[in-house]
């Protein structure tokens, strides 16, 4: 019965998004407030509708109702109670649901607190974003329907792919909607704009925020599924260039790119259609990711659902909306003239060098994981595009970008000097140069990328503390340091943490050591000066696996500072093996434990890896997301942002 | 030598059926820098069952088997570059994780810095423009707050 109401919201919801797609754009065209006035409680019913729809789903799976389809071959009844839950997007059809959910969430968040946008724009940003969860409403009904019931009920469930049965992919798939979709609103923003004529001061203002968030929710959902990658995996690797990586990687390189952008129109009103376009590439990034995810085009180890119909159905919601939006913006772009004027040497300049460098590197990523598929099609070559060539070709705009940053962040607006901004940072250089020599003395005849990383991540981190020392004044009173805005904060937060993410996967992938052998119990051995000890290995059993656990003694100059327990679990239900590392995790380096099979002549396999700095990747991403939401919070979006009056947010200039 | 690759084939016929863990102790050859070759070799090559991983992460017995034949073709004293060779004449270009610059494929690697060059070309008239472009009638907000500034002190 409530599965049956689930999908009865569902149907309706799509109704209602048909309804608000038209009628709200039909009144801001003809100037009719009462149709314009539509779009709210029409975004609030979507969402209301979504919501309880995906309530009906989660309580089927909360109880294990194994007559639904989607239960049965995701879920058991002895799983977990969390992964029960995160069960009801860990598959096509209910991520799906989660996506709409999220679409419609930040539809109705937009109109909740969209009171201060001029009717018009306001209605027309509705009516774009309901037609958009129009169509992915279309695709859950008629192609991906999750509310589907089997016949003959079965005893009990197939069980979630055990990989997917772990707290940090548990919430992965959320943070990364948010993201994803978040930028859907970004999108409205600027088709609405589009059919307007009209970006303005405020417009970038409006957009900021929206993109904020988005870029905040995906660096932590692109952060989690790495961290996930570290420790499940079983060999510690973060980051493998897989397509569906990817599909995540460009949209947060595009909303990276767009948040800087929509600080020039907010400051400046320059790079107007830059952003627009910028904006509908953002989102266009995140369907081609679902594409890429749910069509089946590309293997890859996440892809869920390879089902060429559903494929042609995303790709058509795909040419649909990216097309139009950018078939509209070459028709309106014209009318959208710049205002400021500025110096080649500036803030609003060094942004464009951020943005070049940011969509560039996108679009790398992006060639390099259609070039498969192009080649295939093209040119009847079966080749692959794999990691190497993405650290080839990828890196090369980091260093730049983290280079230029420190640099490009301090320089004054419209016209700044760059020999006064060195003139600052050149202590920071300094010690970034040291630093470097430092590590490059200490280690001999490996490759560069240590010290290099060393010097990128030492430049920023004291680039982004001399941008905030510079606030202060002339005199350098630092007690100003606490009443700076916050956006100032953001701003050298989140690039520090860029810099503490650089410093970290240089030291990983530099530095690391491995040790293979196979491990007599009670014999200790030692790698990289650290000796462990196999103590026992037990067979354990859990809810709904069975594991082969290792007791292992880590110790330090005779000192016991840890045991770890690295297991290898046993699924039943769904036969599957997985590994389970157990790390020691510490500030300047892990120790990776990993357990393998046991060996005829006594003994199991081990596999030990020293891994330097590896929290540091992530400690650095929960920093820029930190510094996002800092920036978030800033004064000036949270005093009515609709005002087109200018608030001294920004300080003092530094001068 | 011979020792060797008895024991791989015994190994290979023995762990058939079990699931093993990427590189395992017994694969490992006594010469470290030769096994490091072997892994840097192994790095590049993608394992073919997989869906995307190299054969030095994979723990599919067919990974497990190139990583022999790739430890097997360097004790008999071929370069990296024969090594790959080898594979690649059996398995197809698919095998290389790092694509040829060989055909087409030159655009996949100049795309990259093709369009960086564009990208600055057209930034930088974009900029001259801006620079040298027709100024305000009016004073903007940030000039005439300067303004205010500069008359003030």
């Amino acid at each position: 019965m409530i599965t049956e109401l689930g999908h009865f919201a569902l149907i309706l919801a799509f109704l209602v998004s048909l309804v608000q797609a038209v009628v709200p754009l039909v009144g801001a065209h003809k100037r009719w407030p009462g149709w314009m006035a539509m779009a709210e409680p029409a975004a609030t019913a979507q969402f209301a509708l979504t919501a309880a729809s995906f309530c009906a789903l989660t309580y089927a799976f909360v109880v294990s109702d194994f007559s639904l389809r989607l239960v049965y071959l995701n879920s058991h009844s002895a799983k977990p109670m969390i992964y029960k839950i995160s069960g009801v997007w860990g598959n096509h059809e209910g991520s799906m649901l989660l996506w709409v959910l999220i679409l419609t969430l930040f539809g109705a968040l937009a109109a909740w607190f969209g009171g201060n946008l001029p009717p018009t724009l306001r209605a027309r940003v509705l009516a774009v974003q309901s037609s958009v969860a129009a169509a992915f409403f279309a695709f859950i009904i008629f192609t991906s329907n999750p509310f589907l019931r089997l016949g003959v009920p079965p005893f009990d469930g197939q069980d979630l792919n055990p990989l997917l049965q772990d707290p940090g992919l548990a919430f992965h798939p959320p943070f990364l909607y948010l993201g994803y979709v978040g930028l859907s609103i970004c999108f409205s923003f600027a088709v609405a704009a589009l059919i307007e004529g009209r970006v303005d001061a405020a417009w970038g203002r409006w957009v900021r925020p929206w993109t904020l968030v988005s870029w905040v929710f995906l660096t932590i959902g692109i952060a989690l599924g790495s961290w996930w990658a570290y420790y499940e995996l079983g060999w510690g690797g973060f980051w493998f260039w897989d397509p569906v990586e990817n599909a995540s990687f460009m949209p947060w390189l595009f909303a990276a790119a767009l948040l800087h952008s929509a600080i020039v129109v907010e400051k400046r009103e320059a790079l107007k259609s830059w952003t627009v376009l910028l904006a509908i590439l953002a989102f266009g990034f995140s369907l081609i990711g679902t594409f890429i995810v749910r069509s089946g085009l590309l293997t890859s180890v996440h892809a869920f659902a390879n089902d060429p119909e559903r494929g042609q159905f995303i790709l058509m919601i795909l040419v649909f909306f990216t097309g139009g939006a950018l078939t509209l913006f070459a028709a309106r772009a014209q009318a959208m003239e710049a205002k400021g004027v500025f110096g080649v040497v500036s803030r609003e300049s060094a942004l464009v060098l951020n943005n070049i460098l940011l969509a560039v590197s996108s679009f790398v990523v992006f060639v390099g994981t259609m070039w498969p598929f192009v080649a295939e099609m093209l040119f009847d070559r079966k080749l692959s595009v794999g990691p190497p060539f993405f650290n080839m070709a990828f890196t090369p705009f980091m260093v730049v970008l983290g280079l230029a940053l420190p640099l490009g962040s301090m320089l004054a607006w419209k016209r700044g000097k760059l020999s006064r901004v060195a003139r600052d940072l050149a202590p920071a250089f300094g010690l970034a140069l040291a630093l470097m020599g430092l590590v490059w003395a200490m280690q001999t005849g490996r490759s560069l990328m240590g010290p290099i990383g060393v010097f990128l991540g030492t430049w920023l981190i004291a680039g982004a503390a001399t941008d905030l020392v510079s606030r202060t004044g002339r005199n350098r009173d630092l007690s100003r340091l606490a009443r700076l805005p916050r956006a100032d904060w953001g701003k050298a937060v989140a690039h520090a943490g860029l810099g503490v993410t650089m410093l970290g996967i240089a030291g990983l992938m530099a530095w690391q050591e491995e040790d293979i052998r196979v491990a007599q119990l009670n014999e200790s051995f030692e790698v990289g000066g650290f000796t462990l000890e196999l103590l026992s290995v037990d067979r354990v059993q859990g809810p709904n696996y069975i594991s082969t656990m290792g007791d292992v003694r880590l110790s330090k100059d005779g000192r016991e500072i840890a045991r770890l327990n690295p297991e290898k679990r046993n699924y039943p239900v769904a036969e599957m093996p997985t590994t389970e590392a157990a790390i020691d995790y510490r500030v300047m380096r892990d120790v990776y434990v990993v357990i393998g099979d046991p060996q005829e002549g006594g003994g199991w396999v081990m596999r030990t890896y020293i891994k330097p700095l590896a929290n540091w990747i992530w400690a650095g991403s929960i920093l820029m997301a930190l510094g996002g939401t800092l920036s978030l919070s800033d004064r000036r979006y949270r005093v009515a942002a609709g005002a087109a009056k200018p608030t001294p947010a920004t300080g003092v200039p530094a001068e | 030598m011979q020792g060797f690759r008895r024991l791989a084939l015994a190994v290979m016929l023995a762990g058939a059926a079990l699931p093993a863990l990427a590189v395992n102790p017994d694969e490992v050859l006594e010469d470290p820098a030769l096994e490091e070759r072997a892994r840097d070799i192994s790095a590049g090559l993608r394992c073919l069952v997989c869906q995307n991983e190299s054969i030095d992460e994979s723990n599919a017995s067919l990974a497990r088997d190139l990583r022999l034949l790739v430890r097997e073709r360097l004790l008999e004293g071929d370069s990296n570059e024969e090594v790959v060779d080898y594979v690649v004449d059996r398995y197809g270009e698919f095998v290389l994780l790092r694509p040829t610059t060989g055909g087409w494929n030159w655009l996949l690697w100049a795309s990259g810095p093709l369009l960086f060059l564009i990208a600055l070309t057209l930034a930088a008239i974009y900029l001259r423009a801006r620079a040298t472009g027709p100024a305000d009638t009016g004073l903007s907000e940030d000039e005439q707050k300067r303004l205010d500034e500069i008359l003030k002190s």
